[in-house]
């Protein structure tokens, strides 16, 4: 039997059908054109974003929902660069995703031809790894192995470059087959002796604390670090990334650490005699000056990627491996041992109640973004996904959102991408049509990605937006305030430009406008009742409120700045 | 600052020494040479860097990220035999003539072309006997040279 003949193009479609994709974003253009043709046909979801980066966000709000490959599709040239920050974004946040751009004809490569980059080149350094394909029988092979390689290991971005005259090639649909990839073997069960000397060292730790981030998450292993924790009386910080992967509220979560961490779970680190860092990559954002951090701390450091292990920080026991493997290994290794930590863990929960999170929401004064979103968790019944972009309000739903299970909550943490809320938001409406999705934007961040809103009503992704709007690049004014003698350079934007209502109602949305505490119900909840369009809500808030506690950028977290008093002694 | 010196098996694959350089300088690494050439393993590539950093560790994991990188062996410098080839096209004239023969001659360094008032030696050796060539030559005034990238084995492998 001759086998079934297919152009380039239906072979991409094809392929990602055989790989269980159900839903792209993309935005098409010259040279990916052929790929569209197949795709009109496919079962396969197109998301029609109205610009290639916030399809990129929308493939990575996919990802980072699911723990599945995001998919994103653009064209040569500007559809490729205009890639490259969901790329770096999702490389810095290991979210896996597949990326596939048209290229100009391989015969035409090289020439400088109209809408010509050098994609592969330009993507090199914001990719796990990346294809240029140069015959259309590679096809259904090389998206097997990009799927492999975005979802596995360690996960990330990958980049399959086709050249236009390839995606018309025709050549014979062929299974993918056993996957050769002689340089690409991750380990993911840990060595059993690094495992043994970590319990050791647990066992003898009396001030331990489990340093956890993003790796839980993408290992799936909450449940068995719930019982690391619980059994062995373990108080845990999260990291920005890794939110959500320890119930907040539970006694022994102590929530963020770092920059603007809360004072407890920066101040827990400081005092460990042991840090049980697992998936985990010791950010500057955690460690602020790496020398005064943890100083009377053992470490023992587990991760996917062992170029993390003792890139920041040296570890007494590194251990390559699965957080989840890691985690079960430790459980097993402890056995029936009772750890000493009572009174370790009673200190912290008196530092807790010490030191607070605090705000002062005045009634008449000017809205806070840490009241505001109190109240609006109180309102919210179910459990939400919750998306932030970058800044003074990301740092505020970070502190101040009860974060209770796994990927519910999506921020761009490594790359700190502004406008990464709303497109992101939309991928993860697109995964979870049922759930309440909420995008908490600041306004600067929004105005970045914004025609995205349009993505959202046409496509029918009624998802819920909270521009957080003190008409100012909050967080730099924030720095100026503290750093540059209050010279607001370039930090302003406005209140009432755009107007939120008219460009949400433009763009096929609703839009609400919250000023004081009085609003807050009842704007909320018309946004919660609303679910057959987008809802925009413009909160204007306090643009002279800031972000605390605080640790300069290269401090040390002992040192820790509380409030605005404390910044006088600075 | 000693040496070190990486022995890193890659897939033969367009692109590679791209992502292996990218990779170094991404990373803020300097490298003292880089050579890279086939092997007699059919789609297998070796390079040869050398560094000089206290963070050759990290350079290891960083390239052994990468997905053609197969296998990176750090060399002991105390038993791996290295070698570098150099070109280098003298000034000679009837009075230099003599002296310029004679001193390649001592050098081990073979004559690979002569024309009316110049000369072009070939050398192969250790980075130090082409350093010390290269000194010897240099009175009689050097036209041009090139040095390839340092290839290395170890002994006891």
């Amino acid at each position: 039997m001759t086998k079934e003949q297919l152009t380039g193009a239906e072979l991409v479609i094809r392929g990602l059908e055989y790989l269980n994709v159900s839903t792209v974003f993309g935005v098409p253009g010259g040279a990916i054109l052929p790929a569209y043709d197949p795709l009109y046909d496919s079962p396969i979801r197109h998301i029609l974003a109205r610009h290639e980066q916030g399809a990129g966000h929308m493939a990575e709000g996919y990802a980072q929902a699911t723990g599945e490959l995001g998919v994103v599709i653009a064209t040569s040239g500007p559809g490729a660069t205009n890639l490259i920050t969901p790329l770096a974004n999702a490389l810095m946040d290991s979210t896996p995703l597949l990326a596939i751009t048209g290229q100009v004809a391989s015969t035409a490569i090289g020439n400088d031809a109209f809408q010509e980059a050098y994609t592969v080149g330009l993507s090199m350094a914001a990719t796990k790894h990346n294809y240029l394909i140069t015959d259309a029988s590679e096809i259904s092979q090389v998206l097997k192995e990009a799927k492999f390689i975005a979802t596995t290991g360690r996960p990330g971005p990958v980049l399959v470059d086709i050249p236009k005259d390839i995606l018309n090639q025709v050549a014979a649909w062929v299974e993918p087959g056993d996957l050769d990839l002689p340089g690409y073997k991750p380990t993911t069960e840990p060595n059993p002796k690094m495992v043994q000397q970590a319990s050791s060292l647990i066992k003898k730790s009396k001030k331990p604390i489990l340093y956890v981030g993003g790796g839980i998450i993408h290992s799936k292993a909450n449940n068995e670090l719930f019982e690391l924790a619980t059994k062995f009386n373990i108080p845990v910080v999260t990291t920005l990334m890794g939110r959500g992967a320890f119930p907040d509220g539970h006694e022994l979560c102590l929530e963020m650490p770092g920059m603007h961490g809360n004072y407890t779970a920066t101040t827990s680190i400081q005092n460990a005699d042991l840090l049980i860092a697992i998936g985990v990559r010791f950010d500057d954002r955690v460690t602020a000056n790496p020398s005064f951090f943890a100083q009377n701390a053992k470490v023992i450091h587990a991760d996917i990627d062992p170029a993390e292990i003792g890139k920041v920080r040296d570890a007494e026991v590194p251990i390559v491996g699965d957080a989840k493997s890691v985690i079960k290994g430790l459980i097993e290794a402890l056995g029936d041992e009772k750890l000493d930590t009572e009174n370790w863990v009673s200190e912290l929960k008196e530092m807790k109640t010490e030191f607070p999170l605090s705000y002062k929401q005045e009634d008449k004064g000017p809205l806070k973004v840490p009241y505001v979103l109190e109240e609006l968790q109180k309102l919210t019944k179910e459990e939400a996904i919750v998306v932030a972009g970058v800044g003074q309000h990301q740092m505020w739903v970070s502190q101040h959102w009860n974060f209770t299970e796994p990927n519910t909550w999506l921020n761009s943490g490594g790359l700190g991408t502004m406008g990464y809320a709303l497109p992101a938001a939309i991928g993860a409406k697109t995964a979870y049509p049922d759930k309440l999705v909420l995008a908490l934007d600041g306004d600067g961040c929004f105005q970045m990605t914004c025609q995205e809103l349009i993505t959202a009503s046409t496509e029918n992704i009624p998802i819920k937006i909270v521009v957080f709007n003190n008409g100012n690049h909050g967080m730099v004014r924030q720095w100026q305030k503290i750093f540059y003698n209050s010279k607001f350079s370039a930090s302003e934007l406005t209140h009432d430009t755009p107007d939120y209502l008219k460009l949400a109602e433009s763009m096929g949305a609703v839009g609400l406008r919250m000023m004081e505490k009085s609003d807050i119900e009842k704007v909320f909840n018309k946004m919660l009742e609303i679910n057959d369009r987008p809802v925009l809500v413009d909160c204007i808030v306090d643009p002279d409120d800031m972000v605390f506690p605080m640790v300069p950028a290269g401090g040390s977290n002992d040192q820790i700045i509380m409030n605005e008093e404390d910044l006088k002694n600075l | 600052m000693s040496e070190r010196i990486l022995s890193v098996l890659v897939e033969d694959k367009p692109g590679v020494l791209a992502r292996v350089s990218s990779t170094i300088s991404r990373r803020g690494f300097n490298i003292n040479s880089l050579s890279v050439g086939p092997t007699n393993i059919e789609g297998r590539s070796k390079m040869t860097i050398v560094t000089e950093l206290d963070a050759v560790e990290q350079v290891k994991k960083q390239l052994n990220k990468l997905v053609n990188v197969i296998k990176i062996v750090e060399l002991d410098p105390n038993m791996t035999i290295e070698t570098e080839v150099l070109l280098l096209k003298v000034s000679i004239n009837k009075d230099s003539q003599t002296s310029v023969i004679e001193k390649a001659s001592l050098s081990n360094a073979t004559s690979v072309d002569v024309g009316q008032d110049f000369a072009i030696f070939e050398l192969t050796g250790s980075s130090k006997e082409l350093d010390k060539f290269e000194a010897l030559m240099k009175p009689f005034g050097i036209i041009e040279m090139v040095r390839g990238g340092r290839i290395a084995l170890q002994s006891n492998l």
